[in-house]
């Protein structure tokens, strides 16, 4: 326990004594403001055209701002994965400092699991500073929190998981671009998979369940079905254990 | 502290290490001799556990490095060839992250960052980035890393690879002042730093074990015959070398001259005694009669060097005789 809280402090300060946090922070807060910025602009359009014209609407901050903000944030942090992951051990394959933790009285799992959470954690810190925003309409108006919350959570059930098939891409390969790439294109894969759900057969729906985004929408919601957080937690036990098979199999193959 | 018995690890086409047995004692320092590409980094690895050997057998403190890895992770420092150091990371940074990795109690940690920053000679630059420091103090840092647990094995990856000459010399000093406390394995392709560092010498190459023995006894091994090293002067005459050979050649004793070097009138001889002839009186006698100014004569012992390349090609040759 002690060593994982050891490697997840080191990767975490890498990520801040690089520009690389700041970067990230500073683009994701950009266009959750833009996203910010169009929902409430349709919301106060919408709530005008009622007033005007004299009709009850069923208006609500949660559902017509809150929901589609988080639904774009959980769209766009599929794109941030990739920059967070392909350092975690690729860096350390090409610099040689693998050997070092490797050949250090600690097991391959408590490398893993201490890089993963640091990138965890670097993905909470950039997805609420995307989320500040959204403290205006708490300021404004009076929207229920509570599916704020559940939204968090599933977006880093969500990023929890992409960050462990990162985590795996990343400890397959000696170069930082490779494991980007292709751990975009898994990101990639896993949001369009959905897209499929048109058709009816079973194989669609098998291949639609493994998306990654369908299983967000009842967070965005303020929905926790035990179903979706099984998904994502099953998921990133399988690609933590994927990376300590890798690196067992290097190990063996070096 | 350090036994291995058959040692073998074969990759996917290739074998790199084949049926390797030492033994090192404690406090001792090794060289671990080989051209490269002979398998001496696949051996360190096996030994700090970073790879498990395909078969045989590695015991480190008496701990074996297939059952009980934690055990002899816990006794092994071990400094790669290039510094596994983190370039985002300041000096002393790092060296309290190793040491937490490596188990050192939280209140110690200060302590011992600084003990081994005076001892490798960083405590200069403990709030440097690491990025920012020269190849040396680099390999300076990754050698703080190696010791700031204190572990009885000190595994060493080609310490001066890289290295200007002012600091080959520094990281040796360093490194003999290491022994004792540590038993030191070192790998290097530089024959001399052996002669100059280690206690004792494992030769290997393409894999397989050429020799085990101290440095004092290799070159005693090969050194049945005496060889003289000779500066010779023409006075107001021109030196002929042909001459000289022929008349240094007939003196008794002699097995055999060659000549080294012939230029500004002056000829560097190499001549070797006939086994257990004392010569250099009668060459000094030889050379003076004939009117030759006699610059320098010295014994020359057969480095290790010689040593080394009789043993790899004899061992080559073999290997060749295997195969036909």
């Amino acid at each position: 326990m002690n060593n994982i809280i050891i490697i997840c402090q080191k990767e975490l300060k890498s990520y801040f004594v690089s520009p690389i946090a700041y970067g990230l922070m500073a683009f994701f807060a950009l266009i959750s403001g833009y996203f910010f910025y169009i929902a409430t602009g349709y919301f106060v359009q919408g709530s005008m055209q009622a007033q005007m014209m004299g009709r009850q609407m069923p208006m609500s901050i949660n559902e017509q701002i809150l929901r589609p903000v988080l639904m774009n944030l959980s769209v766009v942090g599929l794109f941030l994965i990739p920059m967070i992951t392909m350092r975690l051990f690729a860096q350390e394959k090409s610099s040689g400092t693998i050997e070092l933790l490797v050949t250090s009285p600690i097991h391959d799992l408590e490398i893993i699991i201490g890089k993963w959470l640091g990138a965890l954690l670097m993905y909470a810190t950039i997805v609420c500073v995307g989320m500040l925003s959204t403290v205006f309409v708490f300021v404004y108006g009076k929207p229920d929190w509570k599916p704020v919350l559940v939204g968090l959570l599933g977006l880093l059930l969500q990023g929890g998981c992409l960050l462990a098939l990162g985590t795996f891409i990343s400890n397959t390969t000696k170069s930082q671009i490779v494991a980007g790439v292709a751990t975009f294109g898994v990101c990639l894969m896993l949001w369009i998979l959905d897209w499929i759900s048109f058709e009816q057969t079973t194989f669609s729906k098998v291949v639609a369940y493994l998306s990654v985004v369908t299983h967000f929408e009842p967070f965005a919601k303020g929905v926790i079905d035990s179903k979706d957080v099984i998904f994502y937690i099953s998921m990133i036990v399988f690609g933590l254990f994927l990376t300590s098979r890798s690196m067992e199999s290097l190990r063996w193959r070096s | 502290m350090i036994k291995v018995e058959g040692l073998s690890k074969r990759y996917a086409r290739n074998v790199a290490v084949d049926d390797i047995s030492f033994e090192v004692d404690k406090g001792q320092i090794v060289g671990f001799l080989g051209p490269n590409g002979a398998g001496k980094t696949t051996t360190m690895r096996i030994l700090t556990c970073f790879m498990p050997p395909s078969a045989g057998k590695a015991t480190v403190a008496g701990y074996d490095v297939m059952e009980q890895p934690f055990e002899v992770k816990k006794r092994i420092g071990y400094l790669p060839e290039i510094p596994p150091v983190y370039p985002e990371m300041e000096v002393s940074e790092y060296l309290h992250f190793v040491g937490k990795l490596k188990g050192v109690p939280k209140g110690d940690l200060t302590k011992r960052v600084k003990e081994v920053s005076e001892k490798v000679n960083v405590a200069d630059v403990s709030n440097k980035l690491i990025a920012k420091l020269s190849k040396g103090y680099k390999q300076r840092v990754g050698l703080a890393q190696a010791i700031i647990h204190n572990p009885d094995v000190l595994i060493l990856d080609e310490p001066t690879a890289g290295l200007d000459p002012k600091q080959i010399l520094e990281t040796r000093q360093l490194i003999r002042g290491l022994a004792g406390d540590h038993t030191i394995i070192l790998s290097t392709h530089i024959l001399p730093e052996v002669e100059q560092t280690c206690e004792k010498v494992v030769i290997i190459t393409k894999g397989k074990l050429v020799a085990v023995d101290t440095v004092q006894n290799l070159t005693n091994r090969l050194k049945g015959t005496q060889a003289v090293a000779l500066e010779i002067e023409g006075r107001n005459t021109t030196l002929e070398t042909a001459a000289v050979q022929s008349l240094l050649a007939g003196v008794p004793g002699v097995a055999r001259v060659i000549v080294r070097d012939a230029k500004d009138n002056r000829i560097q001889l190499e001549i070797e005694s006939e086994p257990g002839k004392a010569i250099r009186p009668d060459l000094a006698r030889a050379v003076v009669q004939a009117g030759w100014n006699l610059n320098e004569l010295h014994t020359a012992g057969v480095s290790l060097e010689e040593v080394f390349l009789q043993l790899t090609a004899s061992s080559k040759t073999t290997a060749q005789g295997d195969v036909q």
